[in-house]
């Protein structure tokens, strides 16, 4: 139990340290002379952060054969979160003015909030349904559900290449990497369904049982 | 020779310690204490703070002031010297004021040339008498949305243009921008197709509103601001305001302008400011004012209803 320690620390402080410069520079006014796009940007690059990191665990695990990396799962993908809604709700405030109608428009013509918008709505019930009671209560479905983050993330990095005018760079590098994110999955889906066609049929039930049981493991 | 700053001088006025940083160099080495302990936390770096007004540029004198932003209050010097579109010196806000040093403006000339009868090669001194400077407070709005107020030192374009006896042929003007990969390190990307150009039609250019900049605040541009020469065209939007120009072409036909060829569906020839007309990804109804929390009303033309008449033939929708 005690080297999990180390990793729950790590994964609140990427949660934490981030937000508490946030807070600090705003107390200090070091935000410069756009605040308010400052702490969009900010907020919205972290978010994509902690999503990719929240992504990157189950390769992790995979390539170090811990399951640490799983076990902090949840608080990474819950900060994701967090920082996603500090994001919307700046823009709600500030560029919105809180007008539902002003928002309305904005998610019908502006290809990038509707992206942005979208990823925020399917994260949501993956928020609400991130406890052990959830879990338990959805049982294999839960995997299923929680599968949203891959288009979310898809979504989010899109956002964020769509509203940049001209230099692409810093969202291709996140688009890059989730792209790699994503390739490791499908290798190790396409390794797995390849080792299930090689097994006989008693062995491929365990096998499924087997994997059942790994992936709805709580952190 | 007001604006003559850099000759015969051993020490290059960029060098001069700004008095604010001196007097505040405590404060200084510990935001280099915060930077530090920063980078080792990737990623959290804090914006840009400097310094409140750089007083190691030469003061200008002026002859006339006219205030042109119906009262509005200016917008402080440290935000619109730290917040900048200068993609020959990075495409992030802050890094033109890191960055621009490398410029050298003087000594400076420009070329002008097209369908003019008096073409020529001539020193900004020469182009531009520092004797007779004007300032005018415009209002400045970019296409992305964020405005200021800012305190302009120059003279009206259009006499400067006169000058060089522009033919009947000349229907347009088209401005460049100095493009120097060992002073502007950034356009080695090739984000925008250097060098950065602008146009106007002629009756645009030879509009009273219509300035050359080569001063800020009571003094000489700093170079993130497009020293030592700059357009500024308040009603249309800030990317038309070219910075650092070398040469001035007047043409017969409409010229290529570096945004409309980077992105003809968003950036047009004409961007006049426009609340009704939005950029394809965003509206342009509202902005925000640098200093400003929540977004206000975007004018028609920015509040300069009197360029209204160069437009009323035509549809700007179409021609945004």
């Amino acid at each position: 139990m005690n080297h999990l320690l180390p990793w729950r620390v790590a994964a609140w402080a990427l949660g934490v340290v981030p937000l508490a410069f946030a807070v600090k520079w705003t107390f200090q006014s070091l935000l410069g002379p756009n605040p308010v796009e400052f702490l969009e940007h900010y907020t919205g690059d972290w978010t994509l952060r902690l999503l990719l990191t929240t992504l990157a665990m189950t390769p992790l695990r995979k390539v170090t054969r811990l399951s640490e990396p799983i076990r902090v799962r949840r608080i990474l993908g819950l900060w994701t979160y967090a920082f996603l809604c500090l994001h919307f709700s700046i823009y709600l405030v500030f560029d919105l003015g809180l007008s539902v109608a002003q928002l309305g428009a904005d998610l019908v013509k502006r290809t990038y909030i509707t992206l942005g918008f979208s990823a925020w709505l399917m994260l949501l019930p993956l928020a609400i349904t991130s406890t052990n009671a959830w879990q338990r209560r959805l049982k294999r479905r839960w995997v299923t559900l929680h599968q949203l983050i891959y288009p979310a993330a898809i979504l989010g990095c899109t956002h964020y290449y769509w509203l940049v005018k001209a230099d692409t760079r810093e969202p291709l590098i996140y688009l890059a990497i989730l792209l790699a994110l994503l390739a490791f999955r499908v290798q190790s889906v396409g390794i797995s369904l390849r080792r299930r066609r090689e097994q006989p049929p008693a062995v491929r039930v365990q096998i499924e049982t087997m994997s059942a049981s790994t992936s709805s493991e709580r952190p | 020779m007001l604006i003559k700053i850099a000759h015969s001088h051993p020490i290059r006025p960029s060098e001069i310690t700004p008095e604010s940083v001196y007097h505040g160099r405590r404060r200084f080495l510990l935001q280099i204490g915060a930077a530090a302990a920063s980078v080792t936390l990737g990623g959290c770096e804090p914006p840009e703070s400097g310094a409140v007004a750089n007083t190691a540029l030469a003061s200008l004198k002026v002859t006339k002031k006219t205030e042109l932003a119906g009262g509005e209050n200016v917008t402080a010097y440290e935000d619109i010297t730290h917040y900048n579109n200068f993609y020959e010196f990075g495409t992030t806000k802050e890094a033109p004021a890191r960055n621009a040093g490398r410029l050298r403006t003087r000594p400076w000339s420009v070329v002008v040339d097209g369908e003019c009868e008096a073409p020529g090669h001539v020193d900004l001194d020469e182009l531009i008498n520092p004797q007779v400077l004007e300032e005018r407070i415009y209002r400045h709005r970019c296409v992305e949305r964020w405005s200021m107020v800012a305190p302009w030192l120059g003279v009206p374009l259009a006499p400067v243009l006169r000058r060089f006896k522009p033919t009947s042929n000349a229907k347009y003007v088209a401005f460049y921008t100095l493009f120097d990969p060992r002073q502007m390190p950034e356009t080695g990307r090739g984000v925008l197709n250097w060098p950065y150009r602008e146009g106007l039609r002629i009756d645009e250019a030879m509009h009273p509103l219509a300035f050359l900049s080569v001063g800020l605040y009571g003094r000489v541009l700093p170079n993130q601001n497009g020293a030592p020469l700059r357009l500024t065209v308040p009603w249309k939007y800030g990317f038309k305001s070219i910075k650092s120009i070398v040469q001035i072409t007047f043409t017969q036909w409409q010229p290529e302008t570096s945004w409309n060829q980077l992105g003809p569906q968003e950036y047009g020839f004409y961007s006049n400011v426009n609340p009704a007309v939005d950029h394809p990804r965003w509206s342009q109804a509202r902005e925000r004012r640098l200093g400003e929390l929540v977004m206000r009303k975007t004018l028609m033309f920015n509040g300069y209803p009197e360029v209204a008449s160069l437009y009323s033939a035509m549809d700007l929708s179409t021609f945004f």
